[in-house]
């Protein structure tokens, strides 16, 4: 199980990507910022980046504006 | 001329246009189209000081010319339109917008809305900064500020037509006696939809140089364009002197220059892999928003739709016209006024034509089209032209008819109430049938044209229809239309739209990502200190003459690292600098904040004033709130009954689907409440929402007339 966001609980599974998670929760908004467990995962590597297990994951979308 | 037209100068005011100094022409324009009267007021130290310009001078002007029982017909009521002291600023993008104030047909309290467009720079930079239109004329008029000839007419023009693109044509022709001279005049005009609807825009003209063609930018919200027709005026004109980039005589240009090369830098570098303003403009949106279940459809029942990839932003890019400035004042690198051209038009008094149509907007292809159940692309131009030029608020005729859609899919209205026309969600054939007769003043078009809150009345009235489900399913707050974002699931974005003053636009906030997505305002505090800031500082650009645009739709990623992202810093202080690079005033994050809250507080007393502004005209309809019926709550059953669990302890298993829905309001609306409470003691208010004399004086506007609007409630 991971956290997301300080509040949505979601299941875990061997080999869980950011590029996944960003999937599988259709995060599209282009600007956004994903830490594990407090440390910022650069964008280009999403794909080859895993989500341990028990991890805290922030997904911050950066837009304050409509 | 290059057109001999006929004019009727019926007043005259000669007068010379004073250097601009600091981005202040230190007068402002008073027109009387009733009884001809046209004279200079000027601007005090006190008034920059205090309301700064925009927004400010234009509620400081309107809170002087109206009585407490002036209504948006009565004659005393007026338009102004000033720019803002930084408007006109060419070395930083989004520094060309006009902002508009007056008592709203909709909402009968004041509204403010801006649009680009040339209007207001070029007539602070003929001499005005803010223009004040007063009174009802006898017969249709317009109102030229010919700064090259060095006077202010009010003209009766017989042939000129109504609607804008043929108004806009022919002024041009006509007033333009070099064809270089186009680029320095600019307009304000409406439509024949405007003079038999409630819902009528004000469209701002611009001289596009590349297609040697007028474009129009909106000022749409709470009706003016129906003001402007009601006053018998087709249009405000301004005749301006070419000028330079110095033309705002900026108390420190190197600093303007310093900082907008870094900002047009930063447009460049990044907007390519961001939003792509410049090739999409605002419709990159509509997939995303699909995406987080934000896009409203049909009526705001459902946020998103299959279809909606048929109108994203990808789409877009290759509609729009590519490769031309697209910017809506000059030296915006964001550029994203995009059209289409050469658009067959397919229906109305225009079948055949080819024309220019400017966007879609987000906004438009929300409202005319998903919350209409409309994914036609080709339906939303032909839509989003006619509101144009017929000077309608594209938001509020789309959302309207969503509205009175879910009316006629309820049985609420028939074939026989519509004269003939089935009104069901997808319709485009309908709608824009709808939109022909509104213009003309005709069938449902007139339902249409009062607009959800004012329609209401009339289908109760008129068709017995149950004033409560009315009241659930109508996305207005204060007579005023939603703009178009879903905020079920963001208590935060539930205040940013129904907290506000003039009523759900979104410019005052937008914190759907940041509650919803991010989690970053868990507490009721933190909602409630959002509530304020966001607003404050949204606020500001509307004083200055900015547009809002360049703050947060392209950011280099450095922003992440800093202390508050959502703020974006490093741009605040770009607008630090270029206010102060302007006026010569030196000012902090801090002062931005205390200049909006003198307006926007200022602004709150004028809604008591004119009879709301209180708790009771601050809540949403519950369709923005939650699910009202039972295909909204089954459509997103496991959410909802997640929520029952996880929020409220219950057991939906054990729950009927009736039940489910009443657990849902009864805790979503408790909470708003608390929302409330949080929010108005933020901002100084009283549980009832007035602002106390405590903050008034704070702020230094604890003027007699002020404080003895709140004193009643006190």
């Amino acid at each position: 199980m991971i956290t997301l966001n300080r509040r949505e609980k979601l299941p875990w599974h061997e080999g869980l990507t950011v590029q996944d998670l960003l999937e599988q929760e259709k995060f599209t908004y282009p600007h956004i910022v994903v830490s594990i467990n407090g440390t910022v995962v650069n964008h280009d590597a999403y794909a080859q980046t895993l989500i341990p297990d028990d991890a805290d994951v922030r997904v911050i979308h950066l837009i304050a504006g409509g | 001329m290059t057109k001999k037209i006929t004019r009727h100068v019926l007043a005259e005011y000669p007068y010379q246009a004073p250097q601009v100094e600091r981005g202040y022409a230190n007068q402002t324009l008073y027109v009387n189209v009733g009884t001809g009267e046209i004279k200079a007021k000027p601007v005090s130290e006190e008034m920059k000081l205090k309301f700064t310009g925009g927004k400010g001078f234009d509620l400081w002007l309107l809170w002087h010319a109206v009585r407490d029982d002036t209504r948006w017909d009565s004659p005393e009521n007026e338009i102004v339109i000033s720019s803002g002291p930084c408007g006109g600023v060419t070395q930083y993008p989004g520094s060309g917008k006009s902002l508009v104030t007056t008592i709203s047909p909709t909402t009968d309290i004041v509204t403010d809305c801006n649009a680009g467009g040339h209007f207001g720079p070029l007539l602070k930079f003929s001499g005005w900064d803010a223009i004040e239109v007063q009174g009802i004329a006898a017969q249709d008029v317009i109102v030229v500020v010919d700064a090259i000839a060095g006077k202010v007419t009010i003209e009766e023009l017989p042939d000129a037509p109504t609607d804008t693109h043929l108004l806009g044509a022919w002024l041009y022709e006509a007033l333009a006696e070099k064809p270089e001279e186009k680029y320095y005049i600019a307009m304000v005009s409406a439509g024949t939809g405007a003079e038999h609807s409630l819902l009528g825009c004000l469209n701002f003209s611009l001289y596009d140089r590349k297609r040697r063609a007028i474009r129009y930018k909106q000022a749409a919200r709470g009706g003016p364009g129906t003001v402007l027709r009601h006053k018998h005026v087709k249009a405000l004109v301004v005749r301006a002197h070419a000028f330079h980039g110095d033309a705002n005589h900026p108390a420190d240009p190197e600093r303007l220059a310093r900082v907008g090369a870094d900002m047009q830098k930063e447009v460049a570098t990044w907007d390519p892999v961001q939003n792509r303003m410049r090739n999409r403009g605002t419709p990159y949106l509509v997939g995303v928003m699909s995406d987080y279940d934000l896009l409203p459809v049909n009526n705001f029942k459902f946020g998103s739709h299959p279809q909606a990839h048929e109108i994203d932003g990808a789409y877009w890019e290759q509609r729009l016209t590519q490769g031309l400035p697209d910017g809506c004042w000059y030296g915006c690198t964001v550029a994203c006024a995009h059209a289409v051209d050469g658009f067959e038009l397919q229906t109305g008094p225009y079948k055949g034509q080819k024309v220019i149509v400017d966007g879609p907007e987000y906004e438009t292809i929300g409202a005319v089209g998903s919350t209409c159940g409309i994914f036609n692309p080709d339906a939303i131009l032909e839509l989003n032209f006619y509101c144009d030029t017929y000077g309608i608020d594209t938001i509020s005729f789309g959302n309207t008819v969503g509205f009175l859609m879910e009316c006629y899919e309820a049985g609420i209205l028939d074939r026989e109430k519509t004269g003939g026309l089935e009104l069901t969600f997808g319709n485009a054939a309908a709608s824009l049938e709808a939109l022909h007769q509104l213009a003309r003043g005709e069938g449902i078009g007139k339902i249409v044209g009062l607009g959800i809150h004012k329609a209401k009345a009339y289908l109760v009235e008129h068709y017995g229809a149950d004033p409560q489900f009315l009241d659930d399913i109508g996305m207005e707050n204060k007579g005023m239309e939603y703009s178009m974002y879903m905020a079920k699931e963001s208590l935060a974005q539930q205040g940013g739209y129904a907290l506000t003053n003039k009523g759900p636009q979104h410019d005052e906030a937008w914190l759907i990502f940041m509650d919803m997505v991010n989690n970053q305002l868990p507490t009721f505090e933190d909602k409630a200190e959002a509530l304020h800031y966001f607003p404050m500082w949204r606020t500001w650009f509307g004083l200055c003459g900015f547009c809002k645009l360049p703050w947060n739709d392209v950011v280099d990623p450095k922003n992440s690292k800093s202390a508050e992202p959502a703020k974006i810093p490093h741009h605040v202080q770009n607008y630090v600098d270029i206010f102060s690079g302007v006026t010569g005033r030196e000012i902090d994050l801090q002062e931005i904040i205390a200049m909006s809250e003198r307006v926007y507080n200022l602004q709150r007393v004028f809604n008591i004033r004119l009879g709301k502004g209180l708790r009771a005209h601050d809540y949403p309809p519950y369709r923005g709130v939650g699910p009202v019926t039972e295909e909204e709550y089954i459509s997103r059953q496991e959410r909802y009954d997640k929520q029952l669990r996880e929020w409220l302890g219950l057991d939906p298993d054990r729950m009927t689907l009736q039940e489910k829905i009443a657990a849902h309001r009864q805790y979503r609306m408790g909470r708003y409440e608390q929302l409330m409470d949080a929010v108005y003691q933020r901002r100084g208010w009283t549980r009832n929402g007035v602002p106390t004399v405590e903050k008034l004086r704070a702020l230094g506007i604890d003027y007699p007339e002020v404080l003895a609007v709140v004193e009643k409630y006190l």
